[in-house]
């Protein structure tokens, strides 16, 4: 099963390096992994796509938890949880197929841009399965680049409900 | 106070407790090495830096103190992986200290340039890498910190060159900040509550004490707990000398060469009670097959210890002594007289196969150990090393001295026995120590025997010398066909070596000379070295197969049992 963690660790040299030599070392798989800024200066937040068991994902959690540098580990699979992916697509795109492109960004509340003579770019936000949607409509007309960042993830309303951290 | 960075860390170690550094000195650290005079620290220079990390790993597990050990850039830093992977294996509380080129150098392939804090990321607890001047006196006082504290592991501080000769205002802070590091040390209360209930109800309980009895120093807990409820004990390799194998509740070791009434007992328990043991393969054996009757309580200080190996039923995280000196009232007085009786018959089975009871006038291995127990009285401090000499020592010494066994359990590191000793050594003078090591490891640090004559250490080493890399070359006879390639070992006259050191040295062959020479030896003030020439195809048995159920040994072939044209 697919899994979603959000990790918050300090912002420190080499601490994305920990992270991604900890899941080479125990063997546990990343379909994605995406670290940015949070909301208190200093501290990263990572959100972590795993496949796996339960008991390999309570095993990356613990381990994950375990480096110095991480501060807080959350399994938020089964909370209620905005994901969002962004992607950017490069599409081929003659004066022909132009209007029947940005007809389907349309429908997908995406955005067209950038425009060149014979191609557009597309930035598209939302869930990993409609993103894969779009692409796959686009994918006749001919992609020419694509970029995705990975998910990411936030729990709905008021998280303080349930202490998060693994720790007992 | 203004102090160079290299005056800042002898200082913080000066206030960190450290008295012995070992190490190498070198390009990347000739600041420290220029400051080091002016502090109170022994500095122990070693050979080779491996053996400056296994005798700071020695000296940790000899004293529970935190050993430290130092090295340059480079190959002196590639050089300390082996012990430090070592030491973390075995969560070993040692501080590694190396120089790193000059700040501005970093990144250009400068001589001498290794990217250490990367390499040694896998096998630290926590690494650091120095930069800033302003960093350096906490992230020492952080080092040592997280190396003793929780589950003790080593932690490693590459400091820049530059940094060592920069210059600032120092002050040694009180207080870490971590906010990703805070250890659980008090046992949930309803998981202890409910281990109890277990405990209670359970007909046929073991424990299984590891390593982190002795890291907890949780001896004495151990001790009433097992009394109190009557509940036999099994020890992992790194678990021995947490209870006296004396006690008629001690099975000693179980797993791949354990006894087979401890293996019997723990593939029959209704109950496991596992404390500070980390369920090593070489512990479970196939582990689908492990312990199938049991319920499994894990008691340990990593959580994620928990569930990593086995099934567990009921976890329990914190320090070990806290939670046993909690559980301890909660357990009713118990006798499992049918069970205890049970173990009883499996014992007196094992003793009767025991080689120790059959006649023979071959100079064997379990002959020259339980003799070296006798002469010490069971009072030295044994630092084994790797492979059959390990499990002779740990089969037939029986440890009764808390933090009397060093050795490498989980790495396997072949040459860790003499450095250790020396570091255990340096670390207990007034003690006797003892290192058992095969002729296949001896020579691996054998360079080390310039450090104890330098030293002047009383430490005295028994070679089990059998002229083989033996527990491949048992594995190769046993599970391959007999064909010994790559273990058959020419050794030099190891007495001879020693005594080019300046060290007493002694070749045994005689079954009868063995405790002549122990007992002279003994009498020695300084190191002596003994080497003796021991039945080249004596193997350890029980043995249980490679990726195979404990509760399979292969035994000792029986006298009538052996067959014909059998070189044993």
């Amino acid at each position: 099963m697919r899994h979603t963690l959000v990790a918050l660790m300090e912002d420190k040299p080499g601490v994305l390096n920990r992270i991604s030599s900890l899941f080479r070392r125990r063997n546990f798989n990343i379909e994605s992994l995406t670290v940015g800024h949070s909301e208190t200066p200093g501290i990263s937040r990572m959100t972590i796509v795993s496949e796996g068991d339960d008991t390999i994902i309570e095993q990356v959690e613990k381990q994950l938890y375990k480096l110095i540098n991480v501060t807080k580990v959350t399994n938020v699979t089964d909370e209620p949880t905005v994901i969002r992916e962004l992607a950017l697509i490069k599409v081929t795109a003659s004066g022909a197929t132009r209007s029947e492109i940005t007809g389907l960004v349309d429908i997908f509340r995406a955005k067209v841009v950038d425009v060149a003579p014979d191609s557009l770019m597309i930035e598209i936000t939302g869930t990993e399965d409609k993103v894969d949607s779009l692409a796959d409509l686009l994918r006749p007309f001919g992609i020419r680049e694509m970029v995705r960042t990975g998910r990411v993830a936030m729990v709905r309303g008021n998280n303080g409900r349930k202490k998060p951290e693994i720790r007992d | 106070m203004k102090l160079t960075g290299a005056q800042i860390v002898w200082e913080s170690l000066v206030r960190e407790g450290v008295e012995v550094v070992f190490g190498i000195s070198g390009g990347a650290v000739i600041h420290l090495y220029h400051a080091l005079p002016d502090y109170p620290i022994h500095h122990v220079l070693m050979r080779h830096e491996q053996a400056a990390a296994h005798a700071a790993d020695g000296y940790a597990r000899a004293t529970g103190k935190v050993g430290v050990c130092m090295a340059t850039s480079g190959p002196g830093a590639t050089n300390l992986v082996t012990g430090i992977a070592t030491a973390y294996m075995d969560s070993s509380p040692v501080v590694a200290i190396t120089g790193q080129v000059a700040t501005p150098f970093i990144g250009k392939d400068a001589f001498q340039e290794v990217d250490i804090t990367g390499i040694t990321l896998p096998i630290t607890k926590h690494n650091y890498l120095v930069t800033d001047i302003n960093e350096l006196a906490m992230t020492i006082k952080e080092a040592f910190y997280i190396a003793r504290t929780g589950r003790p592991g080593p932690v490693l501080v590459d400091i820049a060159k530059d940094v060592q000769a920069a210059n600032i205002e120092y002050e040694y802070p009180e207080e870490v900040n971590l906010p990703g590091y805070h250890p659980t040390l008090i046992g949930h209360q309803r998981q202890i509550k409910q281990a109890a209930q277990l405990i209670n109800a359970a007909q046929s309980p073991l424990v299984i004490a590891g390593h982190g009895v002795m890291l907890a120093g949780a001896e004495a807990e151990l001790r009433e707990l097992m009394e109190k409820a009557q509940i036999p004990v099994v020890n992992t390799l790194l678990g021995l000398s947490t209870i006296p194998e004396a006690h008629p509740l001690c099975l000693g070791m179980g797993g791949m060469h354990g006894e087979a009434y401890a293996n019997k007992a723990l593939q029959e328990a209704d109950l496991l009670v596992a404390l500070g043991s980390r369920f090593d393969d070489r512990l479970t054996g196939a582990v689908e097959t492990f312990a199938p009757q049991a319920k499994i309580i894990h008691v340990d200080v990593d959580p994620a210890e928990i569930g990593k190996n086995v099934r567990v039923d009921l976890p329990v995280v914190g320090d070990l002594k806290n939670i046993l000196q909690a559980l301890i009232p909660l357990i009713e007085p118990a006798n499992h007289p049918a069970w205890i009786s049970k173990i009883g018959a499996w014992r007196v089975e094992s003793a009767q196969r025991d080689i120790l009871e059959q006649e023979t006038d071959a100079l064997i291995p379990q002959y020259v150990v339980r003799h070296i127990w006798h002469a010490t009285g069971g009072n030295a401090i044994m630092v084994s090393d790797v492979g059959q000499n390990q499990m002779w020592e740990a089969q037939y010494f029986p440890h009764h001295k808390p933090r009397g066994l060093i050795s490498s359990g989980g790495l396997g590191t072949m040459g860790f026995a003499l450095p250790a000793a020396i570091g255990a050594q340096m670390g207990k003078p007034e003690e006797m120590v003892w290192a058992t090591i095969g002729d296949g490891g001896f020579q691996m640090n054998i360079q080390e025997l310039a450090t104890v004559v330098q030293e002047k250490l009383p430490l005295k080493m028994a070679i089990l010398n059998n002229g083989f890399l033996g527990m491949v070359r048992q594995w190769q006879q046993l599970f391959f066909e007999g064909r010994y390639s790559g273990t058959p070992l020419l050794g030099p006259d190891f007495a001879k070596v020693a005594e080019a050191y300046g060290i007493p040295g002694f070749t045994v062959r005689e079954k009868s000379q063995v405790v002549p020479v122990v007992v002279q030896v003994m009498a020695t003030d300084g190191p002596a070295l003994i080497d003796f020439i021991i039945e080249q195809e004596e193997n350890v048995y029980p043995i249980v197969k490679p990726g195979g159920s404990i509760g399979d040994m292969v035994r000792r072939p029986q006298p009538e049992e052996v067959k014909e044209g059998d070189s044993r």
